[in-house]
């Protein structure tokens, strides 16, 4: 077991006090009382969690592409199932952004949240256990009790804290999330049927029959594709979005929807590559169509938190097809895209929260012309806008960039058709801008929703300056926070992709090594032959 | 060719940015906000100044500030074209910033602190386009450029302002999403590095071997994706965007936005692709004969508009093509005209919306059929005017004769003879729509209301703002005409390498 992990060598268990702080700190604030107590106490169990993962960030050995931070403590020997936690070079950045997040998390509920603060501050710490506990996970049952977990707490986060629509969207997502879920225990079952294993760097070391990793890829893919949420599993993303509170939509834009795109990483890639191969044409078809109706049907919402919640399912097609592009840079740029969705697309949340706060709508006809009001709002609307359109010296940029890079590298068709993704996020994100900060020209006026509307009614009947004060600075604090990392990432990505590096080109290895020994070899030759195929087609077209 | 790094060169990006924070923090005090723009523009000239004799000397400035990924970074590098525009560009600026005191107290716009927080930014963007070492750091600022002109461009925020700038943002995010973006991977899978090529303008940086197809997509990805430079029939956002206040249309719609567009072209042309992969592909000629069909389309529409800021608008489409066709004919003659057309063009053009802006301001009148005899009671403005338009025509002495006179020699370089009667036919229906103007304004008959009154409009200290600006764009339009070769010299360091 040891040749895959690197102990702790730390003076203290990092990743367990990463899981154990949010849950004790869950646990204690169960006996305090007051609102403002409670608001102060989970914040600061939040950020005492970011400070304490910060090791994981300067004491990360890039070099290697073994689990580090490794906590290894016998569990349960009779079924070989031991509590072992690690982080490598995918799932560690993941880390980070999970536990930077949470603190905004809070913040953005500061005065949002109107009621039963105590129990949504219990429920939010508890999600912050479970999504780490996802990513540190080196042991399938570990991971599955984290990611049912997580189910729970978010479910109540929707039902209780939701908009109108709560109990559909709750529900919608328990069930769309859930079903997923049951297909991937089938498979963890399966695995350790035929292993004998629940240790997943075990797992990827076996090889498998072509039949049963099809089996498994399947299952495990589904799971997956809902959480991505690939097109046409996406429908409950809106739904929930829509319905949640911030914090609630910044969870599961940030961190939630990034536990799909690990999980293909973790999983479906180096457990049953030669399934991956075989499967990768239909996937990054279904990456390009998520890119293109994600993007075509923001483009035609009024909801401004509809339309960045279609907005994430386009992004979240170019992670996918990233990942299955199986070469560096697209994987790469995957996981920088991950990373950029979850502080871009979270601060946009962050943004619509905080103008729901002041006009309770989120209807963009409502909040218009707020360019002369708001103007620091506006200014953090524009930047992180144009985050999401992937605005060069924007982090965005970086990994739509690698993540074309890797699809014009390998399949210039496939780059090709992800071009019109790109075209439709510059439309649908400048077209929300235009709106939002100067222009009520499309004949809609003034009105008022009253669907999303809790509250006083006519106050939000044609704002004015006196309604709309601009962001206090709580607000500017969490906005400039994730600022720093639109433009660090966009002008320095360095770091991250040195971070990453190792352990992709191991990832890669143990893709192309089970893929080759593998006789579905001629299979996924046929599927390259089609793309191919296709590509000579328009280029002889053209030339002609 | 020698090359020092140096940061210093950052600078003069810098200071029209920081300019704009200047200005937006002083947005309460117009006199202190106007004097920091004047300044910050002043000592953007001076800052470019500073590097002009060495890059005279043959050598260039390089200063890379990040990398995002090997072989894409932000890097600067500053040559001989780089600093034409930049000088051009910083210079017009100074002329356009005391113009703006003129135009917008003279008229009382609102929102004023935006509108020099946009355009200073604007400015250190174009700059920083002109200093751009690599397709990445062209492609940025390209960007940047086109998100500060957006609140220029709707600055009236009325109906058709939303609706120019709407068509505006859409032109250019459009073709630059849909065909610069993939263009740029496909440069980079190809060539491994988005990096201009400094050493010459002949070989370009892609590899013996890459697939010439793959290539020539390239290039019409890029040829299109720039869509500032105004080549049809991605030209449309051009006009419409003149709902924009004139000092926007005078520097940043002849000046700096389209001479972004335009020198984006050109640098991909020579600097990415070179000229033996043009010349091998046919890709040049092509882009010869496209180009042409704008020059003349453009000129026939320019001909039918009977606004003064609409016919100028065409005249633009017009003349930025000249640069393309001068480059695109791949000869160091053509290269040489199409080049020194930035300049010659900036110095002309910014006079005619300039005048067009002070007669507007001055008279109320923005109709060409308007203006009989305004020219006795604006004969500064009017007489400048005409000089400028000279220029466009292509007469001696003013500087347009020299690009023509380049553009003519590179056509009998490639022995065609199309081309040539390409530019000479240009040239007549330049005449054809810029001598009515002048002729309507000294000899055509005045509007009704107008008989009698002769009172002269230039005396107000307002008015004086916007005149003396254009007298001096006037007056050095004809010295770069009579002596181009500051230009010529800079120019050369970048054809003959």
């Amino acid at each position: 077991m040891e040749k895959y992990l690197i102990l702790n060598t730390l003076n203290y268990p990092i990743l367990s006090m990463l899981l154990l702080v949010p849950l004790i700190g869950a646990v204690v604030a169960m006996f305090l009382r007051g609102d403002t107590l409670q608001k102060f106490w989970a914040l600061a169990v939040t950020t005492v969690t970011a400070v304490i993962s910060i090791p994981l960030w300067n004491c990360f050995d890039r070099s290697t592409a073994k689990y580090q931070f490794v906590e290894l403590r016998h569990w349960f020997p009779a079924l070989n199932l031991d509590y072992v936690v690690g982080v490598d070079g995918i799932s560690v950045l993941l880390v980070l952004l999970t536990t930077f997040v949470m603190p905004l998390c809070i913040l953005c509920s500061w005065t949002y949240i109107q009621k039963r603060i105590k129990e949504f501050m219990i429920v939010t710490l508890l999600m912050e256990t479970a999504m780490l506990g996802v990513f540190v996970s080196l042991n399938t049952v570990l991971f599955y009790i984290f990611w049912e977990g997580m189910l729970v707490p978010m479910y109540l986060i929707i039902a209780i804290w939701g908009g109108d629509r709560k109990d559909y969207a709750s529900i919608k997502f328990f069930l769309y999330t859930f079903a997923g879920s049951i297909f991937l225990l089938v498979s963890i079952v399966a695995l350790y049927i035929h292993t004998g294993t629940f240790f997943i760097p075990e797992l990827m070391d076996h090889t498998y029959g072509f039949a049963f990793q099809m089996w498994v890829f399947l299952a495990c893919a589904l799971g997956f594709a809902i959480k991505m949420p690939m097109f046409p599993f996406h429908t409950w993303l809106p739904a929930a979005h829509v319905q949640a509170p911030t914090a609630g939509s910044v969870i599961l834009a940030s961190i939630l929807l990034k536990m799909g795109g690990y999980g293909f990483l973790r999983f479906c890639l180096p457990i049953a590559p030669a399934a991956t191969f075989y499967c990768m044409p239909y996937l990054i078809i279904m990456s390009l169509v998520s890119i293109i109706v994600g993007g075509y049907l923001a483009l035609g919402q009024s909801d401004i938190k509809k339309l960045i919640a279609y907005s994430s399912v386009g992004h979240m097609g170019f992670v996918t097809l990233g990942i299955f592009l199986l070469n560096d840079a697209g994987i790469k740029g995957a996981m920088l895209q991950m990373i950029n969705h979850g502080v871009t697309t979270g601060a946009l949340f962050i943004l619509i929260g905080l103008i729901y706060e002041r006009t309770h709508s989120r209807e963009l006809s409502v909040n218009n012309k707020l360019g002369m009001i708001m103007p620091i709002y506006v200014t953090f609307l524009g930047i992180f806008s144009l985050s999401s359109l992937a605005f060069p010296g924007t982090n965005s940029f970086v990994g739509e960039f690698l993540v074309l890079f890797g699809a014009f590298e390998k399949y210039p068709l496939v780059g090709a058709m992800a071009i019109p993704g790109a075209i439709l996020a510059a439309a649908y994100m400048l077209r929300m801008l235009q709106k939002m900060v100067w222009d009520d020209s499309d004949g809609h006026g003034h009105h008022h929703d009253d669907d999303h509307g809790h509250g006083d009614h006519g106050d939000a009947h044609g704002h004015d300056s006196h309604v709309l004060a601009d962001c206090n600075f709580r607000e500017i604090l969490q906005l400039a926070f994730l600022t720093i990392f639109v433009f660090w990432i966009g002008l320095h990505p360095t770091p991250l992709l040195d971070m990453m590096d190792t352990s992709i080109a191991h990832l890669i290895h143990q893709v192309d090594a089970g893929s080759v020994v593998h006789d579905a070899v001629q299979h996924h030759g046929e599927h390259h032959a089609l793309l191919n195929q296709a590509g000579a087609w328009v280029k002889s077209i053209v030339s002609f | 060719m020698n090359t020092i790094i140096t940061s210093k060169i950052v600078l003069t990006m810098l200071i029209p940015m920081v300019t704009g924070v200047l200005v937006m923090f002083s947005g309460k005090k117009p006199n202190l906000r106007d004097s920091w723009s004047t300044l910050g523009a002043i000592l953007t000239f001076a800052s470019v100044l500073q590097f002009l004799p060495t890059i005279l000397d043959g050598t260039q400035l390089q200063y890379t500030l990040f990398e995002l990924y090997p072989g894409i970074t932000v890097k600067l590098n500053l040559d001989g074209l780089g600093v034409v525009f930049a000088l051009v560009a910083s210079f017009l600026w100074i002329l356009a910033s005391l113009y703006c005191v003129g135009y917008m107290r003279g008229l009382n716009e609102h929102a004023q602190t935006r509108f020099y927080v946009c355009y200073a930014v604007s400015v250190g963007a174009a700059m920083g386009a002109a200093f751009a070492g690599n397709l990445f750091t062209l492609y940025l600022f390209y960007e940047i450029v086109s998100i500060f002109t957006y609140p220029l461009v709707m600055h009236h925020q009325d109906e058709e302002g939303y609706a120019g700038a709407k068509k505006y943002i859409v032109y250019l995010m459009f073709t630059s999403k849909a065909f610069l973006l993939p263009a740029m991977v496909i440069i980079y899978v190809l060539a491994g590095t988005l990096d201009f090529q400094t050493a010459g303008i002949a070989q370009g940086i892609f590899p013996a071997e890459a697939d010439r197809f793959v290539v020539g997509i390239a290039y019409l990805l890029c040829l299109f994706g720039f869509a500032k430079s105004g080549i049809m029939p991605l030209h449309n956002w051009l006009p419409d965007a003149m709902v924009a206040p004139t000092p926007v249309s005078a520097l940043l719609h002849a000046v700096v936005v389209v001479k972004v567009g335009v020198f984006s072209t050109c640098r991909v042309m020579l600097s990415i692709f070179g000229t033996n992969i043009l010349h091998e592909t046919g890709l040049g000629i092509f882009t010869a004969y496209f180009v042409s069909v704008t020059i003349l389309t453009a000129s026939i529409i320019a001909l039918t508009k009977t606004n003064l800021k609409a016919r100028l608008a065409y005249s633009t489409v017009s003349q930025l093509s000249y640069i393309i066709l001068g480059v695109a004919m791949l000869t160091p003659n053509s290269i040489t005209g199409g080049l020194i057309h930035i300049a010659n063009h900036a110095f002309a053009k910014i006079t005619l919306f300039f005048a067009a802006g002070c007669i507007f301001v001055a008279s109320g009148k923005k109709d060409i059929g308007e203006m009989g005899g305004l020219g006795y009671r604006m004969p500064f403005t009017l007489i400048a005017f005409a000089v400028a338009s000279l220029g466009m025509i292509g007469a001696p002495p003013v500087g347009g004769f020299v690009t023509k006179w380049y553009l003519a020699l590179g056509t009998m370089d490639i022995h065609n003879w199309i081309l040539l009667c390409v530019l000479l036919a240009s040239s007549l229906l330049n005449a054809g729509y810029f001598v009515p103007i002048f002729l309507q304004a000294f000899f055509g008959k005045p509007l009704p209301e107008d008989e009698g009154v002769t009172g002269s409009l230039e005396n107000k200290p307002l008015i004086m703002f916007m005149v003396v600006p254009l007298v001096i764009t006037a007056t050095l339009s004809v010295l770069v005409g009579i002596y181009p070769d500051l230009f010529l010299n800079l120019i050369n360091l970048m054809v003959k390498s």
